[in-house]
């Protein structure tokens, strides 16, 4: 459990309550991104070289402000401005900025911070400020061990993020997903894990059997995924920390299409036999098997709802691929998407409100959300072929894979991460080592 | 009077010799576009509808066995031809008693994943269904879904794809 880390979050000052102070609307697109200055967290000598020791970064301030800038650049409502206009030093900045400095530049929020090193911890104290009001909005202080740096940097972005736009940010965050090499006909798929913003890529597993969908459980530390082990197509279960891996249930046949339920307590996933898929959860306490669908059309893709009350799916029982949502016990079937084409990999919104898929219509791939009646149905992108989303935490953004289309020798396929804000602004490719598919976003590591 | 008549009449006759030629230019025309039709699907390697109906990627379990059979997009029917090629696989399967096999299903890159690993496994049961019709026990016969995970072409065009939606017979032993 090393990534589990202790921080020790010690509140300076509670923030103020702001009634017109600067805010962020996430709710509409990121056409006026807010002009944000993210002055370089100030370090005193002694702590600086202490940690370029440790941890073989010049200057680890400058960069743990690089992470923050980054975060917040990328995530399309703010726009993090030139350093090289700053006029304050970060030190005297960090103590009593002169928000008319800060101001001529059109900075309208500004972070400033200090690193320290203190009985070998990396001590990070950080304020956020509305310039125009010249007011400070939050303080926070914590310490943690110092190759933590990274995730010091993704923990501020989240308080910044939350403070200015009134929802829990998604950036201190892993990303599960399939890395893939070698020809398209025979390719070779990894297990692989890294943060949100690419960095600390790492694989799970080697390649020497087929891999796919992996999907994290609600702490973030368990994976569920599919595995042709022995050329046996079952759902594994993989405990990221040691490595310990297990088939989940014992089942005559192929389980796949694997998720955990809210609490983490189940797995929801497919069986097929005799040519008929049917949605099974299998209790990882006890063990107990339970039969959710009874029908002899192909069912899969299962989400549950986050109260775990629904369930969202995958069903051609109507002679295409649709989505429906059914009670947990299986119940009250109904079909929810109408529109022309058709639908798969239905996930439910962590907020509950939305479901997002995939759709293919006349030749073409979308990403969309719809009510999880099946209303206000928004496509976000189309493509040649896209698919899989999966959700940040906070219910704002999705995060996808897509394969481009091959030329007439068969050559220039690959695939790669993409995310979209839920608006359909900010789609950005995720940088990954190799080729990659079927992301999963995991919750807030620390909260 | 009279002569007008034979007149109108000879007119008459011209334009009905008129509307035949015309008929028949249509239908020599329909004769050659349908032609041209059919030498484009052959020349891109033979489809009947948007099944693969070629020998491109076929490989044989024994001489004039062939080991897969080829579906309609989103299908796991059967068509005439697959359960031709069915017939000659059950009838050197009960010659051949000793020999287990695996019915590996696949599906094109034209779908989801996890609906396309179903789709697989539905066909290759439609093909193994079939076998066990024609007297192959279902001890001797396992089915694996590919979904689209195994491509033999990597095209992404309709021809490519058509090859991809398949069930293949492996031996197992």
């Amino acid at each position: 459990m090393k990534i589990l880390i202790k921080i020790i979050i010690l509140l300076i000052i509670i923030p103020s309550k702001s009634f017109s102070l600067i805010e962020v609307d996430i709710t509409r697109g990121n056409l006026d991104p807010l002009p944000i200055a993210v002055s370089p967290l100030s370090i005193d000598e002694n702590s600086r070289q202490n940690f370029e020791k440790i941890l073989k970064k010049r200057n680890i301030g400058e960069e743990i402000s690089k992470i923050i800038e980054v975060n917040l650049k990328t995530s399309g409502l703010f726009n993090p401005l030139n350093k090289d206009a700053f006029l304050q030093a970060p030190d005297i900045a960090n103590l009593k900025p002169r928000f008319e400095d800060w101001n001529l530049i059109k900075a309208q929020a500004l972070i400033t911070g200090k690193v320290s090193y203190l009985d070998e911890k990396l001590r990070v104290e950080f304020r956020l400020w509305d310039v125009l009001a010249g007011k400070e909005m939050v303080a926070l202080a914590f310490t943690t061990v110092p190759t933590n740096w990274r995730r010091v940097g993704h923990i501020i972005t989240d308080k910044v993020y939350q403070r200015l736009t009134g929802e829990k940010g998604y950036f201190d965050t892993r990303i599960i997903y399939v890395a893939e090499e070698g020809p398209k006909t025979k390719r070779i798929k990894k297990l692989a894990i890294m943060d949100q913003d690419g960095a600390n890529n790492k694989f799970l597993t080697l390649g020497n059997e087929l891999v796919l969908t992996p999907r994290f459980n609600p702490t973030s530390q368990m994976v569920t995924y599919l595995s042709y082990f022995r050329n046996l197509p079952r759902v594994y279960l993989l405990d990221i920390e040691t490595g310990m891996q297990e088939v989940v249930g014992d089942f005559p046949g192929m389980t796949f299409a694997p998720r955990f339920s809210p609490n983490g307590k189940k797995i929801i996933m497919s069986f097929a036999k005799d040519g008929n898929s049917e949605i099974y959860t299998m209790d990882l306490e006890n063990r107990i098997v339970e039969k959710i669908t009874n029908h002899p059309s192909i069912d899969t893709s299962p989400s549950f709802s986050p109260d775990g009350k629904f369930i969202c799916f995958n069903s051609d029982r109507s002679g295409y691929q649709q989505i429906y949502v059914m009670k947990s016990d299986g119940s009250n079937v109904k079909r929810i998407s109408f529109g022309k084409g058709l639908y798969g990999t239905p996930v439910w919104s962590p907020r509950g409100d939305l479901i997002a898929f995939t759709k293919l219509h006349k030749g073409k791939f979308y990403i969309g959300v719809m009510r999880t009646d099946g209303s206000g149905e928004r496509l976000l992108t189309e493509n040649f072929y896209q698919e899989a989303p999966s959700w940040s935490p906070n219910g704002r953004v999705l995060i996808f894979y897509r394969e481009t289309k091959t030329d007439d020798k068969g050559e220039g396929f690959s695939a790669k991460l993409w995310s979209i804000d839920l608006t359909g602004y900010n789609e950005r490719m995720v940088k990954t080592p190799t080729d990659a598919s079927d992301p999963s976003w995991s919750s807030l590591l620390s909260n | 009077m009279k002569k007008s008549r034979i007149r109108n009449i000879d007119q008459g006759a011209i334009m009905k010799l008129n509307k035949i030629l015309k008929n028949t230019l249509l239908i020599v025309f329909a004769c050659f576009a349908l032609s041209a039709c059919a030498t484009s699907k052959k020349s891109t390697g033979q489809m009947q509808g948007d099944v693969y109906t070629g020998t491109d990627t076929v490989e044989y379990l024994a001489s004039g066995v062939p080991d897969r059979v080829f579906f309609a997009t989103n299908e796991s029917v059967l068509t005439t031809a697959s359960r031709e090629t069915l017939r000659k696989q059950a009838a050197y399967l009960r010659k051949n008693s000793k020999i287990t096999i695996v019915l590996e299903g696949h599906a094109d890159e034209r779908g989801t994943r996890e609906y396309n690993l179903a789709l697989g496994e539905r066909r290759a049961n439609a093909a193994k269904d079939y076998l066990m019709t024609y007297g192959i026990s279902s001890d001797r016969i396992s089915v694996l879904s590919y979904g689209k995970e195994r491509p033999v072409d990597s095209g992404s065009n309709p021809l490519a794809w058509s090859k991809n939606r398949r069930s293949v017979t492996v031996k197992a032993n």
